[in-house]
């Protein structure tokens, strides 16, 4: 989630009303939905930015040049993979929009095991028509990304937060608390340590505002890992607290399986290397 | 611990009457915070029945571990401390500072936030969280710059102390010198025992609440009895620290190997920082509304824990857990004595069970201090 | 009960930019005055002081103030860009507004200087919080002994404001001298650490103050000289950077130890955070 300078120094600040384009790569179309749900600030925002493609809002120019483009999505077809290359050469700054597009997504599952044409055939009646590629990458894999924004999906606050911020020539604040943190300045209580359920907050990066232990639910790490994260120390935890290997191994290989520090915890999980403590 | 029974005029509130407290702080004009029950934990939230307090609920309480269960027969404080209780009510987990608006020319117009500070009663206040509030007083409210939200909630709070009588395994309160008895501090404090409550003033707002009160006089057996049952409760903590000031012996040693073994432990997850009763970090941000015209600059409680705390241009200058947790225990226990004159912890043990690993503050203080 | 109403220790006051100098590419000087006269007229500020300058709806950055407290009319602020708040301030021009709280912390110790030999040893853009107190000390300059300024510089590029050097170099009884890790062509001075432009200069220890600032650990190499030359602990002087966030001692952000930068500092005798002072990570 490294922030960059903003698109100033290449052709200057964006100034009056900056044009946008809200991209679509493999993914659920949730991190889109933020835009969406956002009700009267919706209509605020289409006063402040000139929205040129937006397909799931109706506005169609997908080789529009754009002051913003967001991206939401990972990379997992040859056409996707010509795509993203487009859109940045058509944007000057491109901001990244959720699990996917920051760190492949669930679907990046399939770069663990190489099984990807097993599970093809398994699943698809007729795979020969079906060209994808073995892995499911991040948007930054493939082009310079100026600004990322987690979560699985991002929520509405973030990015109205990174577009105002934009809009006044600055980078949005980066947040870099864990989850638990957000968890008690919300006044939950700690379902792990009140209730003895695995949860994820401690190795998770904030934003959601604890959303699920508000509702007693343990944090299933939707937003990534967070920085200084311990997840060997989680891992004992988990184990600790009755968590199968394969159980722990999921909890880090879910949504957020392709950032690095849960790609390799849940390697270690799987092999029971948190089990010592 | 010796409390000498002689010298307090406390007065007999039967169990059954104890709506009655509630009711007179209402007709004073407070909204009632007290203890209830609240997945899975006791917390403080608003009460106004009676009823609504634990009756029978006690807790146990471990290193990483915390679970309520109903054995305690007809007592309604028969229990130790949960996550929090004073420091939210005061210190605000998130709230507004000042706002700020611009106009078509450029022009500012910052505009102070005005704290609503409603009178508040809170019952059920332990030893333990009369200390912190001291220290978060010395902290907020009595420095040359004094937080107005803070001062302005201070002053609309009337305090009811319970003594402690069930301290958890965690507890430490003893050995800090601050409970299980509270001494001063309060506006009421109350000593559960079967059959009712004592009750003693400590302010004279106290005595004005209590004169409206049903009680009679307390027998000297009453008296007897709740004072064997904190003494009972002191004698029961099981954890203590090594000293009250261990400054000069932790900043000697800060490059004790045991920071690099804690750190292999530490989650980093800013808990024990959050339940700690005086932890006063903080952190400021703005909040723009979205068309530009208006910002809200707020604060929001940090820890030393995160990267941001120790944030200057070009990075953090305690970058690792080894670095945050040293700053924390050495703060805590160090520093205090040369901020405000005694050391930051008051032995709630929260910090103990609150940790999702269990690390054990009384264990690594040892451990760092031992010869 | 307080009967008045508690005033707010966190509120910014709106000041405009009279004049923006650009030092370098990343460096800009803001001159200030707060849009509400009384309010400029009854500012008071001691050299080493700093303010927080706050960016609307971005942040606040904590940023030494630089005029001189009597004879300047404005309040300067020399800023470099680091990041994204100075970063925004940076795209400000004459007549934008900002808000402006302060002056915080303890400056240097201005009665103490007075009859003394003054040594000052800077490094790099660090040395922001001393251009206060040398101007205070040229424009009173028979007040005090000899002032030697030692200027340190990583690259010969990031030396600034040459001409106001030049200036003090020509006032009597007043040494300047510069180094540079990376020199150039056209540096005619030393190249090397700061320190080493020690063995060019007398000291006499019991009669001169030292007053530092600039990189942590360019200035402990500095203290490790001074000592070594006989200086005490008590006339070792230096001005610390930590985070100060919200500058009223309060956020806890800037603590060295059981000091609170902000307020105890920025300006601290060595001899009162000795033990602790460059020890990483603390």
């Amino acid at each position: 989630m490294d922030a960059k300078p903003l698109p100033k120094s290449d052709d200057g600040p964006v100034t009056g009303r900056p044009t946008v384009a809200v991209h679509k790569f493999t993914s659920c179309d949730g991190c889109q939905l933020a835009f969406l749900n956002l009700g009267d600030d919706l209509l605020t925002l289409a006063g402040l930015v000139d929205i040129r493609h937006f397909a799931e809002a109706g506005m169609v120019d997908p080789e529009a040049q754009v002051d913003i483009a967001f991206v939401e999505g990972s990379i997992t077809t040859p056409d996707e993979y010509e795509r993203i290359r487009r859109i940045r050469a058509s944007s000057r700054f491109l901001v990244a929009l959720g699990a996917c597009a920051t760190a492949g997504g669930l679907q990046a599952l399939r770069n663990l095991n190489g099984l990807t044409q097993e599970w093809m055939a398994g699943i698809y009646a007729t795979p020969a028509y079906i060209r994808t590629l073995e892995t499911s990458t991040a948007i930054s894999t493939h082009v310079k990304v100026d600004l990322e924004l987690w979560g699985c999906p991002v929520n509405g606050r973030q990015v109205l937060g990174a577009v105002r911020a934009l809009l006044f020539g600055v980078l949005p604040e980066r947040e870099h608390d864990k989850v638990c943190l957000e968890c008690k300045r919300e006044r939950a209580v700690c379902v792990m340590v009140a209730r003895g359920i695995p949860c994820m907050g401690p190795v998770t990066l904030s934003g959601c505002g604890a959303l699920c232990p508000r509702f007693g639910r343990d944090c299933y790490a939707c937003y990534g890992p967070a920085e200084n994260a311990n997840t060997a120390a989680l891992g004992r935890r988990l184990a600790g607290l009755g968590l199968p290997p394969e159980a722990a191994a999921h909890r880090f290989h879910f949504i957020n399986n392709g950032a690095p520090a849960f790609l390799e915890a849940g390697r270690r999980a799987a092999e029971g290397g948190f089990d010592d403590g | 611990m010796d409390i000498d029974v002689s010298v307090r005029e406390s007065r007999f509130l039967p169990s059954a009457d104890l709506q009655n407290l509630l009711d007179v702080l209402t007709e004073a004009g407070y909204e009632c915070i007290g203890p209830r029950v609240r997945d899975g934990a006791i917390v403080y939230e608003p009460v106004t029945r009676a009823a609504e307090l634990p009756y029978g609920i006690t807790d146990s309480q471990g290193p990483g571990e915390y679970r309520l269960r109903a054995d305690a027969g007809g007592r309604c404080f028969a229990w130790a401390n949960g996550p929090q209780a004073l420091k939210p009510l005061l210190f605000a987990p998130q709230e507004s500072l000042w706002m700020v608006s611009r106009d078509a020319q450029g022009r500012l117009a910052f505009i102070p936030a005005q704290t609503l500070a409603r009178p508040i009663a809170v019952l059920g206040v332990r030893a333990c969280d009369l200390a912190a509030l001291r220290l978060q007083d010395a902290h907020f409210r009595d420095g040359p710059r004094p937080d107005p939200a803070y001062g302005a909630r201070r002053d609309a709070l009337f305090l009811i102390a319970v003594h402690c009588t069930h301290p958890a395994a965690t507890c430490f309160c003893v050995s800090t010198g601050d409970g299980p008895h509270a001494d001063s501090g309060y506006d009421l404090a109350l000593s559960e025992i079967d059959e009712g409550f004592l009750v003693e003033a400590g302010s004279v707002a106290g005595g004005v609440i209590l004169r409206r009160l049903p009680t009679v006089e307390a027998t000297t057996r009453q008296r007897e009895t709740a004072a064997g049952e904190i003494e009972a409760g002191a004698r029961a903590q099981q954890r203590a620290l090594p000293g009250t000031d261990l400054r000069d012996t932790l900043f000697e040693r800060l490059e004790h190997p045991r920071w690099e073994e804690v750190a292999q432990r530490c989650l980093s997850c800013t808990n024990c920082t959050s339940v700690c009763p005086t932890c006063f970090c903080y952190s400021e941000h703005d909040a723009p509304r979205l068309d530009g015209g208006e910002s809200a600059h707020y604060r929001q409680w940090d820890s030393c824990f995160t990267i941001g705390h120790s944030y200057i241009h070009g990075g953090a200058v305690r970058g690792g857990t080894r670095e945050r947790y040293r700053q924390w225990l050495t703060h805590k226990l160090g520093g205090w004595h040369d901020q405000y004159g005694r050391s930051g912890c008051v032995g709630c043990g929260r910090c103990i069970t609150w940790c999702p690993v269990g690390i054990d503050i009384t264990e690594e203080t040892r451990a760092i201090c031992a010869d | 009960m307080r009967t008045e109403p508690w005033s707010n220790p966190h509120l910014p006051q709106e000041a405009e930019i009279v004049e923006r100098i650009d030092e370098s590419d990343r460096v800009f000087t803001l001159k200030l005055r707060f849009t509400d006269s009384t309010q400029h007229d009854a500012y008071r500020f001691a050299p080493g002081q700093f303010n927080m300058l706050y960016l609307y709806g971005v942040g606040e950055v904590p940023i030494s103030i630089v005029s001189d407290p009597e004879h300047d009319e404005l309040l300067d602020h020399t800023i470099r860009r680091v990041g994204r708040v100075t970063d925004g301030i940076a795209a400000l021009k004459t007549g934008d507004r900002l808000g402006v709280r302060g002056p915080y912390g303890r400056g240097w110790p201005l009665r103490e200087l007075e009859g003394k030999d003054v040594l000052i040893v800077t490094g790099g853009l660090g040395c922001a919080p001393s251009v206060s107190v040398i101007q205070y000390m040229m424009r009173r300059r028979a007040r005090f002994g000899t002032v030697t300024i030692l200027q340190g510089v990583k690259h010969y590029h990031d030396l600034l404001w040459r001409a106001r050097y030049e200036e003090w170099a020509h006032t009597p009884r007043t040494r300047v001298m510069f180094s540079a890790d990376t020199g150039g062509p056209l540096w005619p001075w030393h190249v090397g650490p700061v320190t080493g432009l020690f063995e060019h200069i007398d000291l006499e220890p019991g009669s001169t103050l030292a007053l530092l600032c600039g990189p942590e650990g360019m200035m402990a190499a500095t203290v490790r000289a001074l000592r070594g030359l006989g200086l005490a602990d008590s006339a070792i002087w230096l001005s610390l950077e930590r985070s100060m966030h919200c500058a009223v001692g309060q956020c806890g952000h800037c603590q060295l130890g059981g000091k609170f930068v902000c307020k105890d500092g920025p300006v601290f005798a060595y001899s009162d955070i000795a033990p602790l002072f460059s020890e990483k990570g603390l």
